[in-house]
């Protein structure tokens, strides 16, 4: 199976994905999980802009001196569904990297606004392997749990559910 | 007695810490290299790539999963031993610098829910001590991962259900898991006990990497894994051949009123290592 390439992709590129497509993403993605989604939609003035960018829902083992990322692969979706809907409502993003279905809430809103990818679960050396750059940029004190921007380098993905709302998991 | 130092525990709890962390066990790699030739289209492809995975794991740069799990010790105390110092001490010592020198992730909180504070160190890990005859110490370290634990259930049956009943069940928990606890699983079963020593089996029963001795329960784990694989959940759950690689049951004897039913879900990255001291 060949991969397909995407590069910085913009919401135009994103169309044309279909749910299941394999892709090879490069881009600069923004890794957050449970408890920043918790802090950030309690913030009076949200710290971020994330309109048109893409988030993945991670949090790293430590990197090593002159890594650019320790082990990465994505946690399970589920859990961020009841922050999704107001997440992008405030952001504009554009996708979300996870694993693993999600609520119906989340999926029928997310259509037409946002693709959603499937990272492979515990593949996280393939995925530490990946990145070019990382860093923390909000919450380092929550340590693993912080908001990490990456630079993804032609990570493995696949399409679990296109713009049109198709749905990998409720094939 | 034989004397073991509190020093020398850390230290090899440490070094349990590095090799469960970056290398797949050799019976997983098998089941996985097997599952490859079975599967076709993106089954085939992600198989390849967890085999990938587990080769770049293997040289020690990147953990084989960013989730470095929970520390579960099983410890085996041998009656003839003497510990100098503390035994709790040393083995959560060596949690630590397990963590701290291999570079594994911290996901332990303080409590689990008011503050939730990091404790930065993994610990406490989670230990089990068993006492036995002889003048050996055993250690058994497990990293279990966090989306596959909470994918995990109980079930108090009555003593006269059957096997159908209880296989149904199993069946259940698996699909409940589904993609979201790292499909292909390792299924660890506890039946019998009660209701804390069934969980209990079940994990222990993740340690194993041969069938049961006990033909009856042999077959069972056949049975179930047979079952298992009819699912299409397949790897990563986007449908397949191969949900999980192995299912292995331990049992225990039970009250007559009672017949506890615990499934312990882990990923495919069934991640442990053993020394006997």
């Amino acid at each position: 199976m060949n991969a397909l390439n995407l590069i910085n992709p913009t919401i135009k590129d994103l169309k044309t994905l279909k749910v299941r497509d394999l892709i090879s993403l490069t881009s600069t993605v923004y890794v957050l999980r449970d408890m920043a989604h918790k802090k950030l939609l309690q913030e009076k003035v949200f710290p971020l802009n994330l309109k048109g960018k893409i988030i993945y829902y991670a949090g790293p083992t430590p990197k090593k001196k002159g890594q650019a990322s320790g082990a990465l692969g994505p946690t399970t979706s589920s859990r961020m569904d009841k922050f999704c809907n107001e997440f992008i409502k405030k952001t504009g993003i554009i996708a979300i990297i996870g694993k693993g279905p999600r609520s119906k809430e989340v999926n029928n809103y997310i259509t037409g606004k946002a693709v959603y990818f499937a990272a492979l679960g515990g593949l996280g050396a393939l995925g530490g392997s990946s990145v070019k750059n990382s860093k923390i940029i909000l919450y380092p004190e929550l340590g693993p749990e912080a908001v990490y921007e990456v630079q993804l380098d032609n990570l493995p993905l696949i399409v679990a559910q296109d713009l049109k709302g198709n749905n990998i998991y409720g094939e | 007695m034989r004397v073991i130092k509190n020093s020398f525990i850390t230290d090899t709890v440490a070094e349990l810490c590095k090799k469960a962390a970056y290398n797949l066990p050799q019976d997983i790699i098998k089941s996985l290299k097997s599952a490859k030739n079975s599967e076709t289209n993106l089954a085939k492809e992600i198989i390849k790539l967890t085999l990938e995975n587990a080769k770049t794991a293997s040289k020690g740069v990147y953990p084989l999963c960013q989730d470095t799990g929970t520390a579960v010790l099983f410890v085996e105390i041998g009656q003839q031993v003497q510990i100098a110092g503390s035994l709790e001490k040393a083995l959560q010592d060596g949690i630590k610098k397990g963590f701290k020198e291999n570079y594994l992730r911290k996901s332990i909180v303080s409590e689990p829910l008011f503050k939730r504070e990091n404790t930065k160190t993994n610990t406490p890990a989670i230990i089990h001590y068993k006492i036995v005859t002889g003048d050996k110490l055993k250690i058994n370290l497990m990293l279990k991962g966090g989306g596959a634990e909470n994918k995990s259930q109980i079930k108090m049956f009555n003593p006269t259900a059957s096997k159908e009943e209880i296989i149904d069940f199993i069946l259940n928990v698996v699909k409940t898991a589904g993609a979201s606890a790292c499909p292909p699983f390792v299924v660890g079963i506890g039946l019998g006990g009660n209701f804390e020593t069934a969980p209990l089996l079940a994990k222990q029963a993740l340690l194993r990497n041969k069938p049961n001795k006990n033909l009856n329960y042999k077959k069972l784990e056949q049975e179930i894994l047979t079952k298992i694989n009819k699912t299409n959940i397949g790897p990563q759950g986007f449908g397949g051949k191969t949900t999980a690689l192995k299912v292995f049951i331990e049992y225990a004897p039970c009250h007559i009123a009672s017949l506890p039913c615990a499934v312990n879900i882990c990923c495919h990255s069934s991640r442990h290592a053993e020394v006997i001291l």
